[in-house]
């Protein structure tokens, strides 16, 4: 056991800071030319798909050295690096291992560049977390599929150009996964229709998408036919050690201890409430328990190991901390933490619209239920749901 | 960067298991905890093995290793839940690493790891609590020495220890000031130890009463007056050290669980399929990992950054005083009736999660001091 890192690694820490002192100004100097300016220069640095394979046009870089890159940024509240989300998260990985040269030539570079969005159509009405149910339909004719059907919960799909879209293309009911391919489809085809849902946060930022013969060229397909399964659960399974999450959380914490100190609950500051204590310390410790298990899995993965099922772990402690911090927050301030705007409003209203959108990591990202039934039949073995 | 064990650990912890499987079956554990609570036989065998002197410098007979080797030790002992004094004849010996003068080292230490003597702590008086306010045995100036009275209720593996470090005070001092710590041997005038009736079989305990017994300069550890500081690393290590532990029979109730839960069958199915069964096994598992990340780590810091053990071994303490305990009533629950039954072994796994929720301090204490180190 040791938490040395090499002096390479020390030295690339170092050359990430210096970055960081000279490119990065104060967060209220961070004006739209700044961000411009932000991502020619991290693109420059190749640090964009910073672990994506060189030829590619990725950074090529260590895994324990994407640790640190993220770890520096995330410390220093940087912009992320690259901003077509979906594309870095999932998009470009599945590209990059199932995708032909001509695919990988004309979306990796775009990717990288953040030159559009990207958005994921998998979910569908009667398809969520049984996502292998899924029935939007592709027929092939000549060099073409023709696609119909719908999609739903797709996130920023108004304002993406591309779309990963799993149909079914297979009519053996029997193998509900083996019929499954993966197209990429351009949003500006004709017969796609987008109609943004409102959330309860009040915003849209996802909606459903509906396919009325939508004719899809057959060199959009990503992957064999009948192997979109394999070619998306790959990608989403690139999975990581989760480390560079914990920045974000534990800046939470810190405004957490900084409202408990202020807030005045039954008389005195709610920081001296026990119960109050207790529940912080209980967030505190867990934020620590991922932050290690973090480490435990990045350790195997320096071995060469592949992770697996083990990050339900952390999803599940991140799902609950999501969740906890919020309501909270919201707790400690009493009569004012129903109030979210206006000159009661405690912070601007900032905690109450935090406390709305706990969904986005508990619900989006596979819910607990799910998470749970993952641990319990892949690692302890338990017979699977019917 | 590698935060997990060297091959010699690894290997370490595998001996450890198969020696523990092939000696000390549950039939083994029962008979022992059963019975006299305490296997002289057996804990000279683990001193043959180096399991006693582990964390001991070799110039006492030890193998001088370091807190994290000694973690895959504990969480075998637990996974087994041998009745054994180890754990605190190993916290008696650090004790007497850190605070104890080369005398008393040379006397004990070497006994310690042989598995001829065995030292326990005997800190606290009325409740086992990290805090100088537990301490009321009283220890009247007498000569350079004291004599001691006080009464301590309840000190792991009294009555199978040879020398206890005992906590006191000088008469009328408050607080953290006017602590002292003195060696006592077992036979001393005015020493009686009374077992206690423990829940917990595998783990004894036993009263210790003080009456006016004498001690002199050369028995005290430390400066008079100043073992707090002592104290409280001894408590932190006591604290990682039965989490460790917990770990190993926390993982082991899981098994013996999930294994149920795979062959029992209702309604046509293993009742393991059911969620009510298969999900408060899986946040089992969540809580098992997430204890040893946090548990590793504090070892770690005892061996490598002192200053931060404090925050690591509460952390790690107070989730496992929480979870595991549910853990136990979930091990009795999910098995039905037979998990009620003496002869099955769910309730040993239930009875131990309750011995380690207070051992060190419960929840509640290093929960508070988690806040109080986060500023708040
Ligand atoms: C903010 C947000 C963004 C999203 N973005 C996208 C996106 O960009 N693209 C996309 O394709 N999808 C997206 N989703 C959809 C997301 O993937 C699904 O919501 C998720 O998979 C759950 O499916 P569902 O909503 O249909 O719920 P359901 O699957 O119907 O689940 C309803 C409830 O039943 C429980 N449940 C279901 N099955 C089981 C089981 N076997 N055992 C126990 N309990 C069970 C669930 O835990 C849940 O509590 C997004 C969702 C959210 C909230």
């Amino acid at each position: 056991m040791d938490f040395q890192l090499t002096p390479e690694e020390e030295a690339f820490r170092e050359e990430v800071r210096a970055f960081l002192d000279e490119n990065l100004p104060p967060e209220d100097q961070r004006g739209p030319e700044f961000l411009a300016e932000w991502n020619r220069k991290v693109r420059e640095k190749r640090w964009v798909g910073f672990s994506w394979p060189a030829e590619v046009g990725g950074g090529g870089g260590s895994l324990m050295k994407q640790v640190i890159l993220k770890e520096e940024m995330a410390k220093r509240k940087a912009p992320p690096l690259g901003t077509c989300f979906m594309g870095l998260a999932w998009v470009g990985p599945a590209i990059i291992e199932y995708g032909t040269e001509e695919q990988k030539k004309r979306f990796i570079p775009d990717i990288l560049d953040g030159a559009y969005q990207w958005c994921t159509g998998y979910s569908e009405p009667d398809a969520g977390s049984d996502l292998a149910a899924l029935k939007c339909r592709a027929v092939r004719e000549g060099d073409h599929y023709v696609v119909n059907g719908q999609k739903i919960w797709t996130s920023i799909a108004m304002w993406s150009k591309w779309m990963i879209l799993l149909v079914r293309t297979g009519t053996d009911p029997s193998d509900k996964h083996k019929g499954i391919t993966c197209l990429l489809v351009p949003m500006d085809t004709p017969g796609i229709t987008v109609r943004p849902i409102r959330n309860m946060s009040g915003g849209s930022m996802f909606a459903e998408v509906f396919f009325d013969n939508v004719r899809v060229p057959v060199e959009n397909r990503l992957g064999e036919e009948g192997e979109g399964w394999r070619v998306t659960v790959s990608a989403l399974a690139h999975e990581r050690s989760g480390i560079s999450e914990i920045e974000g959380l534990r800046r939470r914490l810190d405004a957490l201890r900084e409202l408990a100190r202020r807030t005045v609950r039954r008389g005195r500051p709610a920081a001296e409430d026990p119960e109050v204590r207790r529940r912080i310390a209980s967030i505190d410790t867990r934020i620590e328990a991922m932050r290690l298990n973090g480490m435990r899995f990045l350790t195997r993965q320096l071995k060469g190991e592949p992770l697996g099922s083990e990050t339900s772990i952390n999803k599940l402690h991140r799902a609950a901390l999501e969740i906890e911090i919020g309501e909270l927050a919201l707790e400690m301030q009493g009569a004012r933490g129903a109030v979210a705007g206006g000159a009661a409003a405690v912070d601007g209203g900032g905690w109450q619209r935090f406390s709305l959108s706990w969904p986005e990591v508990v619900i989006g990202g596979g819910t607990p239920n799910i998470q749970k039934n993952i641990i319990a039949e892949r690692i302890l073995g338990l017979p699977k749901d019917a | 960067m590698n935060f997990g064990f060297t091959e010699e650990q690894q290997l370490l912890r595998a001996e450890v298991r198969k020696f523990l499987d092939e000696n000390v079956p549950m039939t083994e554990v029962r008979r022992i905890a059963e019975g006299p609570g305490f296997d002289p036989e057996l804990h000279r065998r683990m001193a043959e093995l180096g399991w006693l002197g582990l964390t001991i410098p070799e110039r006492f007979g030890g193998a001088g290793l370091g807190a994290v080797d000694q973690v895959g030790l504990l969480e075998e002992l637990g996974r087994s839940l041998v009745p054994t004094p180890l754990l605190s004849a190993s916290l008696f010996a650090a004790l007497l690493e850190d605070a104890g003068s080369e005398a008393q080292q040379g006397a004990w230490l070497p006994e310690i790891a042989a598995g001829r003597r065995i030292g326990t702590l005997a800190f606290g008086d009325e409740e086992e609590w990290p805090d100088p306010r537990a301490i009321r045995t009283v220890g009247e100036p007498d000569g350079g020495g004291f004599l001691l009275t006080g009464d301590k209720e309840v000190v792991a593996d009294a009555t199978a220890a040879d020398v206890f470090a005992v906590a006191f005070r000088s008469p009328g001092s408050e607080g953290a000031e006017g602590v002292s710590l003195a060696l006592v041997p077992a036979g001393a005038a005015g020493v009686s130890v009374d077992p206690n009736e423990g829940v917990d079989l595998t783990k004894r305990s036993g009263r210790l009463r003080l009456e006016g017994v004498r001690v002199g300069e050369a028995d005290l550890l430390g400066a008079p007056g100043a073992a707090w500081p002592t104290i409280a690393r001894a408590f932190d290590r006591g604290a990682v050290v039965v989490t460790a532990e917990g770990v190993g029979a926390a993982e082991a109730a899981l098994a013996l669980t999930v294994d149920y839960a795979r062959q029992r069958v209702q309604f046509g199915q293993p009742i393991g399929r059911f969620q009510g069964v298969k999900h408060p096994l899986a946040e089992s598992y969540v809580d098992i990992e997430s204890v040893k990340s946090l548990v590793y780590f504090a070892a770690w810091c005892l061996d490598h950054a002192p200053q931060e053990v404090p925050l690591a071994a509460s952390r790690a303490k107070a989730y496992a005083s929480e979870a595991f305990p549910r853990l136990g009533l979930d091990t009795v629950q999910l098995h039905g009736a037979i998990g009620y039954t003496w002869e099955y072994d769910a309730h040993l796994y239930l009875k131990r999660a309750r011995w380690l929720r207070p051992a060190f301090g419960d929840a509640g204490f290093h929960s508070e001091r988690v806040a109080a180190l986060g500023g708040l």
